[in-house]
């Protein structure tokens, strides 16, 4: 082949760059408007102490680092925190995974019928509104005439008050499992047969087959999904329909400890400040996960 | 080092087809065993009953001295080389080779030692770091044959071995094959659709349709006297001469040509309906010599080159509007005729066979 110039060899459609950059003009406005924007805005925000309401609505001063140091030395905000870690790793990383690859798994050999009932029923849970999932929810664990009381004959157990955390856990691994079931069951379709059978040939047990062969194969689905699932736990708001982050705060997410600091509250500037923290925390976690992803890529 | 024996063995899925049908089998010690047949006969799945990947419906499957038809496929002391190799792309060749032994909780220096022995004679000594992707597909095999080797089973079981080598690759590796086999010593079933990879590796063959056994036999007895009108049909690399017809005074009309009754057939009754067969390769060229009783004559219709041999195909009879019928002839390079030329074909008589015009389609024994 001819030698080209560098130039040339990086406008591969040989449209030029007036007219490249007409063709990604849009997509970069849209991405500019709804999501670059409002990120450097809530940076923006997050140096005020911008409010809705009173001296900081009229005339929003800057506090610089301001409402970063007072987040952090915030109990709730820490407390907040810890409480996320605890909904993100029991929720999504460890529940709605294990969960989903387990369904994918057991499933992989059922009949037809049982296959595609369950999978409508996970599918379910996560194509319904979440206020409606709320909704039924509340119905299901509520301290009068519950379903969950009515089921296991418990009088008066308020499972919302008295066990937050473990109903918005256990909610969202209900709600949320059917995305990793899914993605699994793909990923156990490229499972080729003849490896499975290699290790049943060479004695391997049920689990040693999981060990030696499916997991390793499945590795890059497994860490997509715990990159995509943690994010989406991390971000989800759906908790606070159910318990409202109560009772005092037992079950306050970061995504409910911002929207009580910022809309209830109306500390807008106290409020972006945090939601660039979350924002900050989410971009670690990606970039985590990505790191592992391409190093453990290139090892094979 | 075992023999295999099959007795009355059905495997049935789950959607009630039965993909081996009532199969008596007896492997000897040491045997190199082949399974062949069309795609959809069986013959995979009788290897995989063997292996017990899938459980037996009916029957019993002994190995040695041991009934195994209830065992486990890590039980069974057999090893299994699968069509496409199956080798774990994340472990090493090493580790892959010794990934039996790893189950069989075989400690790591023992492992890696009985790793490099197998994988040496297969000259993969100096590939032992490498992953299977870093590796050529003849490579690739040899790796499986290796892992298979090296865990010392009873019996090995093939699954179409050749079947992802390119054509020269696969020559190569028939008789590397061969020469392993024998010098293991191991009995060995293999599984193939090529017919020819059959004869020639085998040391005796089953020919299999529609799950049931047809013919087991040498190579040399298959190919020389199939037993019925399907395993006519499926081997040989040319298809045979089967033509219907009917015994009429002592020779047999096929429409058109009448041919001679092949010795010891004089039992036949007159009129009686029978498959008159012969292979191309033993059909050739009349001589002056030949009696015109034994003459087939006809008119050329096709040639094909075979390389060393041409395969011709010669329209017989047809005349006064009667149907004609055509005879193929593998003939000499040199002898090679003209499109549309005339020629006298002589059909060795002792070589001719005679099958039942059923459906059956069974040899007529003399």
């Amino acid at each position: 082949m001819p030698s080209t110039s560098p130039a040339a060899e990086r406008d591969v459609a040989g449209l030029g760059r007036a007219r490249a950059l007409g063709f990604v003009a849009p997509a970069l406005v849209v991405i500019g408007v709804f999501l670059v924007f409002p990120a450097v805005w809530t940076l923006y925000l997050g140096l005020l102490d911008y409010s809705l309401t009173g001296a900081g609505a009229q005339a929003p001063t800057f506090v610089g680092l301001g409402n970063y140091t007072e987040a952090l030395g915030d109990p709730a905000f820490t407390r907040s925190l810890g409480l996320t870690l605890v909904y993100v790793g029991g929720s999504a990383v460890l529940g709605q995974n294990v969960l989903g690859f387990a369904l994918a798994w057991r499933l992989r050999g059922a009949g037809k019928v049982v296959r595609s009932g369950l999978t409508v029923l996970v599918l379910l849970a996560w194509i319904l509104p979440g206020s409606v999932v709320a909704f039924l929810w509340q119905a299901l664990l509520d301290r009068r005439g519950g379903t969950l009381n009515a089921l296991l004959g418990t009088t008066d157990q308020a499972w919302v008050l008295d066990h937050p955390m473990w109903v918005i856990v256990v909610f969202n691994i209900w709600r949320g499992t059917a995305f990793s079931m899914l993605l699994y069951t793909a990923a156990l379709s490229s499972v080729p047969r003849s490896h499975l059978e290699v290790a049943r040939m060479s004695g391997a047990s049920g689990w040693q087959q999981l060990r030696d062969v499916v997991l390793p194969t499945v590795r890059r689905h497994v860490l997509t999904n715990t990159l995509l699932i943690t994010l989406w736990t991390f971000n989800d708001f759906s908790p606070y329909l159910l318990t409202g982050g109560g009772p005092n705060g037992a079950s306050e997410i970061l995504p409910v400890y911002v929207y009580r600091e910022a809309i209830i509250g109306g500390h807008l500037g106290y409020g972006s400040a945090i939601s660039l923290l979350l924002l900050l925390a989410n971009l670690v976690i990606a970039v985590f996960y990505l790191r592992v992803l391409r190093g453990r890529t290139e090892a094979t | 080092m075992a023999t295999v024996e099959l007795t009355d063995l059905v495997t049935q899925y789950p959607n009630g087809v039965r993909g081996v049908d009532g199969v008596d089998l007896a492997i000897a010690d040491g045997e190199f065993f082949a399974l062949l047949g069309p795609s959809g006969c069986g013959k995979t799945t009788l290897l995989r009953t063997l292996a017990g990947l899938e459980g037996a419906t009916e029957g019993r499957v002994r190995i040695g001295e041991r009934d195994v038809t209830a065992l486990e496929p890590g039980e069974r002391d057999v090893a299994m080389v699968f069509q496409d190799y199956a080798l774990f792309p994340h472990m090493t060749v090493s580790e892959n080779i010794a990934y039996p032994l790893r189950i069989q909780k075989v400690a790591r220096g023992e492992r890696e030692e009985r790793a490099r022995e197998s994988a040496d004679p297969l000259s993969l000594g100096a590939l032992l770091e490498r992953r299977p992707a870093q590796l050529s597909g003849g490579q690739q095999q040899r790796v499986a044959l290796a892992r298979a080797i090296a865990c010392h089973p009873q019996v090995f079981l093939f699954d179409e071995p050749l079947s992802n080598l390119d054509a020269r690759l696969r020559l190569e590796a028939r008789t590397f094959l061969k020469q392993l086999q024998r010098r293991l010593g191991v009995t060995t079933v293999f599984v193939t659709h090529d017919q020819a990879e059959a004869l020639a590796m085998s040391d005796r063959m089953a020919v299999m349709e529609a799950g049931r056994i047809r013919q087991v036999g040498t190579p040399r007895e298959v190919f020389q006297r199939p037993a019925s009108l399907f395993v006519a049909n499926f081997i040989g690399a040319t298809p045979m001469n089967l033509l219907e017809g009917a015994v009429r005074g002592g020779r047999i009309d096929l429409g058109g040509v009448s041919v001679p009754l092949p010795a010891g057939h004089s039992g036949l009754g007159d009129g009686e309906r029978v498959v008159w067969g012969v292979r191309p390769e033993y059909v050739a060229t009349a001589g002056d010599g030949v009696p015109a009783d034994e003459v087939v004559e006809g008119e050329v219709s096709a040639v094909e080159n075979l390389g060393v041999t041409v395969l011709v195909t010669v329209a017989v009879g047809g005349r006064d509007g009667e149907e004609g019928v055509e005879v193929r002839a593998v003939l000499p390079e040199d002898d090679e005729p003209e499109v549309g030329a005339r020629l006298r074909l002589h059909p060795q008589t002792a070589r001719v066979l005679l099958y039942r015009a059923d459906d059956d389609g069974a040899l007529v024994e003399p």
